[in-house]
C-alpha cells in the first residue's frame, strides 16, 4: 500500500492503494467514477480510454504510479455540461447502440481532435483502431467525428 | 382504426404517492432519462402527484408521464421504441415523457425478454392497447367533467378539448378525474396513416447519459455492503473444480472468503446451458484484488468428460455429413434423378467456427440472498428465466425472487443464459450478504455459449437452358444443424432436398445473433452467386427468376418466406445501389436472406487499395414491416453488416484439450475501425405491416454479400470462415 495524490477532472484526489493497482480500478472501485469501463484487461479493447495531460491512455494497464503527477480526464470530467463537441455530435449522430465502449471512443476520439483538429478518414483509422465497438457503429463514430471537428 | 380487446385486469387510474411516481427501481436517477435535447425549462414541472394507469404509463399532475419499457434493452434501443409505441396510441408530447426500464412483473408484462428480434414483434399491440386505453380513460373523464359524451371530445399531444366549443384541459389536469373511470372493455387503435411518433426518428432516450459517462448497466450497480467476486472456471471443458489453495488464497490482501460454489439445478430449462456448474468463487474488496488473488490460485481440476480438439470437431463434422442422424428435412420431386440428366453440377462446402459471443460488457450480475428473499439485478436478456432458476437453485418460491434489468452492454444472445446470475446468487447465499460477481474477459470467452461450428454441402444442377433443375443441401453442426429446411429457394426448385443433421460436442453453445441464419445465409448466398455465374446469369435477375417462379408455380408444401417481399428487397437494393451501373474498379457482391420474419438485400463494393481489398460501401434494403424509430432502425442493420461482414472476415474459436486457444482480443480478432465499411447506407421497404425483426435480420446476408464481392475483387471464392485467414485483411 502506498498514498497518492491524484489529479482526476480538475479535483484532488489522496488514496491509499497497492501501487500496481491499474488506473481504471482505482477510478471504479476507489473513486466511484463508474463512466470508465472495463473490456479485456489487457489494452486491446479501449473501453477503459482515458486522458492523461490530454494523451489517450488504456487505464486497464497503466498502475496508478505511473499517472500521480500527471492531469487526468475521464468520461465524466470531458465537459462540464456533457456539450464536448466530441459529446455533442455523438448525440446528432445517435451513435451508440449498447453505449458501454462509447466513453473510451469518445475519449479517443477528443484527443484526436486536440492534435488533429481536421484529421482524414485515415487519421481517424490510425487513432481509433484501439476501440472496439462489438454492435458495429463505426460509421456513425466516423461520422460524429468528423462533425465534431466542426463544432 | 382497429378495435382491439384491452385484456387487462379490471382497475382504474391508482392516486400514488411523489415517491413512487419516479422509480427509483434500481438506483440510478431517472429525472435525465427525458429525452436527450431537451432543455430542462421546455419540459412540463416535475408533478406532486402520480395517476398510474396500467403498468405501462404513470401520468402526473402537471402533465409530465412516466412511460415504463418492459424489455431488456441490450443496444437494440427498445427503450426508446417501445415507449414511442405507447405515447403514439396515448398521444402526448414526447417530450413531456420519461422513460425508465419496468422491473420483471409477468403480472403486469407479456414477454419480458430480448431475443429473436421479437420485443417490437410481440409487444407491438400490448404496447399500443396500454396506450390507447389510457387515452380512452383520460377522455372518458374529460366528458364526464364537462357533462359530455366521449364522443364529442378529442384528444392530442396530451391536450383533449371539445369538439363543439371551446374547453379545454391537459392529461395532468384531468388525470386525478380519472381515478374510478373503469377500464373499457374495448378501444380504439389508431389507423397507420395517422401514426405521428411512429415513423419520426427519435433519439436514444439514454444517450445523453451515455456519452457523460452515467452509471447505466450492470458492472456499475452498487448497493451500501456490497462485496465484490469474481470466479475462476476450469480451462478445460470437460473438467470441474476439486479443490484449490483456499486457505492461501483467503489470507491476500482484500480477500475476504474463497470457495467452490455449485450451481447445478433440477429440471434445467434451455437457459441453463452451463458447461461449468462447479467452479471456484473469490469474494473481496476490490477488482484488482480479485485479479490478484485469481493469478495466485493453485487448482485442480478433475476431468469428468472428453477433452475435445478442433480436430476431433472437424471428424465429428465429416462424420455427420457423411452418415449422421437427420434432424429435419424437406424434399420436393427426385434431386438424385435431376442431378443426372443435368448439363452442368455443381457442389461445394461452406464451413464457420465456433464463435464468442464477446459482449464488451463482460458478465456481472448484482445478487443480495437472505433466509427468505432473493435480489437479482444486473444485464440479463431473459429475467424471467433467472427468477425462475434462482428460485430453483435457492428452493424458494418463485415470489420471494426479484429481478431487475440493467442497461446491458451488449448481449448477441450471450445473456439469454443465467449461470452468471445463478452464481452470483450461490455466492450471496454462502456470504449472507449483497455481491457483486464480475468475469473477467477471460472468464466470459472461456465459458461461453459460444455459435456452433456448422458446415454445409451444397449441390446445384442446370438444364441445358440454364435453369436450376435441382437444388440440395445438407448441412450438419456441433451440437445442431444450420439448415432451414423450408426457407429459400425451397418452392422456387422442382426437385430440391434439405436435410439438417446435429452431432454431439460437450462444448457449450447457444443462441448468437440471427443463430443458423448468419452462417446458412452466407453459404446459401455464395453458393447462389456461384450458380448463377456457371448459368450466365446476373446474381440479381437469377434469384428474382426463382422468386417468380416460387409467386408463380410454388412447389411442393408451403415455404416459410414471402417470395413477393423477398423479391421486393431485392428490386429495392437493386435500384438504390444502380446495380447495372458499370463503376472501373469496384467489385460488387449482391446477398439476400429472410429471417426473423423480416427481408435484408445488401450489396457490398469493394475497391482494392495497395493489393488489399477495402469495403468501400453497403446498400442495403429491409422490410421489416412499419418502421418505429428510422433513424434507430438503420443503426441496428449497419450494425449487423459490420457484424456479419466481421465475423466472417477476422472471428473464430479453436480448442486443444478442452480449453479454447483464443481467451482474449490480442488473439480472437473483432473488427475494427480501420476493416469497417467506410458507408453503410440502409433504405426500407414502407408499408403498414405490423413490425417484423429488426435485431439480427440485418447482420446473415452481409458475409454472403462479401463473399460474392471478395470473389469479384479477387478471382478467389471463399468457403472457410474466417476468410481472413486465407486473404489479406480488408481495410
Amino acid at each position: 500500500m502506498a498514498t497518492f495524490n491524484l489529479n482526476i477532472n480538475g479535483q484532488k484526489h489522496q488514496i491509499d492503494v497497492d501501487p500496481s493497482t491499474p488506473t481504471l480500478w482505482v477510478l471504479r472501485d476507489h473513486l466511484n467514477l463508474l463512466g470508465t469501463k472495463f473490456g479485456c484487461g489487457i489494452a486491446q479493447c479501449g473501453a477503459c480510454t482515458i486522458h492523461l495531460d490530454g494523451v489517450a491512455i488504456r487505464s486497464c494497464m497503466t498502475p496508478i504510479s505511473v499517472v500521480e503527477d500527471g492531469a487526468i480526464t475521464t468520461i465524466e470530467g470531458l465537459s462540464k455540461d456533457g456539450d464536448h463537441p466530441v459529446q455533442k455530435a455523438w448525440l446528432e449522430h445517435d451513435v451508440p447502440q449498447c453505449g458501454y465502449c462509447q466513453a473510451g471512443q469518445m475519449m479517443s476520439a477528443a484527443a484526436l481532435l486536440k492534435n488533429t483538429p481536421n484529421p482524414s478518414d485515415s487519421d481517424i483509422d490510425d487513432a481509433m483502431s484501439g476501440n472496439i465497438c462489438r454492435c458495429g457503429t463505426y460509421v456513425r463514430i466516423k461520422q460524429a467525428i468528423k462533425t465534431a471537428s466542426k463544432l | 382504426m382497429t378495435q382491439i380487446k384491452t385484456q387487462f385486469n379490471r382497475r382504474s387510474f391508482i392516486k400514488i404517492s411523489a415517491a413512487a411516481g419516479g422509480g427509483m427501481l434500481i438506483g440510478f436517477n431517472w429525472l435525465a432519462g427525458c429525452a436527450p435535447g431537451t432543455k430542462p425549462e421546455e419540459m412540463v414541472a416535475v408533478p406532486n402527484e402520480w395517476f398510474d394507469i396500467n403498468g405501462y404509463i404513470k401520468i402526473g399532475d402537471t402533465g409530465m408521464v412516466t412511460l415504463y419499457s418492459p424489455n431488456p434493452e441490450i443496444g437494440q434501443n427498445v427503450m426508446t421504441s417501445m415507449p414511442m409505441i405507447v405515447a403514439e396510441e396515448l398521444d402526448v408530447d414526447w417530450k413531456n415523457v420519461v422513460v425508465e426500464q419496468a422491473p420483471l412483473n409477468t403480472g403486469l408484462y407479456q414477454n419480458q425478454f430480448a431475443g429473436g428480434s421479437l420485443s417490437i414483434r410481440l409487444s407491438w399491440n400490448a404496447l399500443r392497447m396500454a396506450g390507447a386505453t389510457g387515452k380512452r380513460m383520460l377522455l372518458e373523464a374529460a366528458a364526464k367533467e364537462w357533462n359530455l359524451k366521449i364522443s364529442d371530445v378529442t384528444a392530442s399531444q396530451g391536450v383533449i378539448k371539445e369538439t363543439n366549443g371551446e374547453r379545454s384541459v391537459t392529461y395532468g389536469e384531468i388525470a386525478g378525474k380519472a381515478v374510478g373511470i373503469e377500464v373499457p372493455e374495448e378501444v380504439d387503435l389508431k389507423d397507420p396513416k395517422d401514426f405521428k411518433l411512429i415513423g419520426t426518428s427519435v433519439k436514444n432516450v439514454e444517450g445523453k447519459k451515455i456519452v457523460t459517462g452515467k452509471p447505466l448497466f450492470g458492472i456499475d450497480y452498487q448497493r451500501e455492503g456490497m462485496q465484490l467476486a469474481m470466479i475462476q472456471h476450469p480451462p478445460s471443458f470437460g473438467m470441474k473444480a476439486k479443490s484449490f489453495n483456499q486457505e492461501e488464497i483467503k489470507s491476500m490482501a482484500g480477500i475476504n472468503d474463497a470457495f467452490i460454489i455449485d450451481t447445478t439445478i433440477t429440471e434445467p430449462t434451455w437457459s441453463d446451458v452451463n458447461a461449468f456448474p462447479q467452479l471456484i468463487a473469490i469474494v473481496g474488496d476490490t477488482t484488482w484484488q480479485l485479479m490478484q488473488a485469481k493469478k495466485a490460485l493453485k487448482a485442480e481440476w478433475e476431468v469428468v468428460g472428453e477433452l475435445e480438439n478442433s480436430d476431433t470437431h472437424q471428424k465429428r463434422l465429416d462424420k455427420a455429413l457423411a452418415d449422421g442422424s437427420v434432424e429435419e428435412s424437406r424434399t420436393d420431386g427426385d434431386v438424385n434423378t435431376a442431378f443426372k440428366k443435368a448439363t452442368k453440377v455443381i457442389e461445394r462446402t461452406y464451413s464457420s467456427p465456433f464463435m464468442a459471443h464477446n459482449t464488451m460488457e463482460p458478465m456481472n450480475f448484482f445478487a443480495n440472498v437472505t433466509a427468505d428473499s432473493a435480489e437479482l439485478v444486473g444485464p440479463t436478456q431473459t429475467p424471467e428465466a433467472l427468477e425462475g432458476s434462482v428460485a430453483k437453485l435457492l428452493n424458494m418460491p418463485l415470489e420471494k425472487v426479484t429481478v431487475n434489468m440493467t442497461r446491458m452492454g451488449g448481449g448477441f444472445g450471450r445473456r439469454l443464459y443465467v449461470h452468471f446470475g445463478l452464481e452470483a446468487a450461490a455466492i450471496s447465499k454462502k456470504i449472507g450478504g449483497p455481491v457483486k460477481l464480475l468475469y473477467s474477459r477471460e472468464d466470459d470467452m472461456g465459458q461461453g455459449t459460444y455459435r456452433p461450428i456448422y458446415r454445409s454441402t451444397y449441390k446445384a444442377g442446370l438444364d441445358e437452358n440454364n435453369n436450376l433443375i435441382a437444388f440440395s443441401v445438407k448441412g450438419a453442426g456441433l451440437p445442431g444443424g444450420p439448415v432451414f429446411p423450408n426457407r429459400f429457394p425451397a418452392g422456387a426448385v422442382e426437385n430440391y432436398k434439405a436435410e439438417k443433421i446435429g452431432a454431439q460436442t460437450n462444448i457449450s453453445t447457444g443462441a448468437w445473433r440471427a443463430p443458423r441464419s448468419h452462417f446458412t445465409a452466407g453459404a446459401e448466398q455464395a453458393f447462389l452467386d456461384e450458380v448463377a455465374e456457371l448459368a450466365g446469369k446476373d446474381p440479381i435477375d437469377f434469384r428474382l427468376e426463382l422468386f417468380d417462379r416460387a409467386i408463380n408455380d410454388p412447389v411442393g408444401e408451403k415455404y416459410e418466406y414471402e417470395a413477393e417481399r423477398y423479391a421486393g428487397v431485392l428490386k429495392l437494393v437493386k435500384e438504390k445501389a444502380n446495380w447495372g451501373e458499370k463503376k472501373p474498379g469496384v467489385f460488387r457482391g449482391v446477398a439476400a436472406y429472410f429471417c426473423h420474419f423480416s427481408y435484408v438485400a445488401e450489396v457490398i463494393d469493394m475497391v482494392m487499395e495497395n493489393g488489399k481489398p477495402v469495403v468501400q460501401k453497403v446498400w442495403c434494403a429491409a422490410d421489416c414491416g412499419i418502421v418505429v424509430n428510422p433513424d434507430a432502425a438503420k443503426n441496428m442493420i449497419q450494425g449487423g453488416v459490420v457484424d456479419g461482414i466481421g465475423h466472417a472476415m477476422y472471428s473464430q474459436l479453436t480448442f486443444e484439450n478442452g480449453a479454447p486457444e483464443q481467451l482474449n482480443f490480442d488473439s480472437y480478432q473483432l473488427m475494427r475501425h480501420s476493416q469497417a465499411p467506410k458507408d453503410i447506407e440502409v433504405f426500407f421497404v414502407e408499408n403498414e405491416i405490423a413490425p417484423t425483426g429488426l435485431g439480427e435480420p440485418g447482420l446473415p446476408p452481409a458475409s454472403g454479400a462479401l463473399a460474392n464481392a471478395l470473389y469479384r475483387a479477387t478471382g478467389k471464392r471463399h468457403y472457410q470462415q474466417p476468410f481472413s485467414s486465407n486473404q489479406p485483411i480488408v481495410g
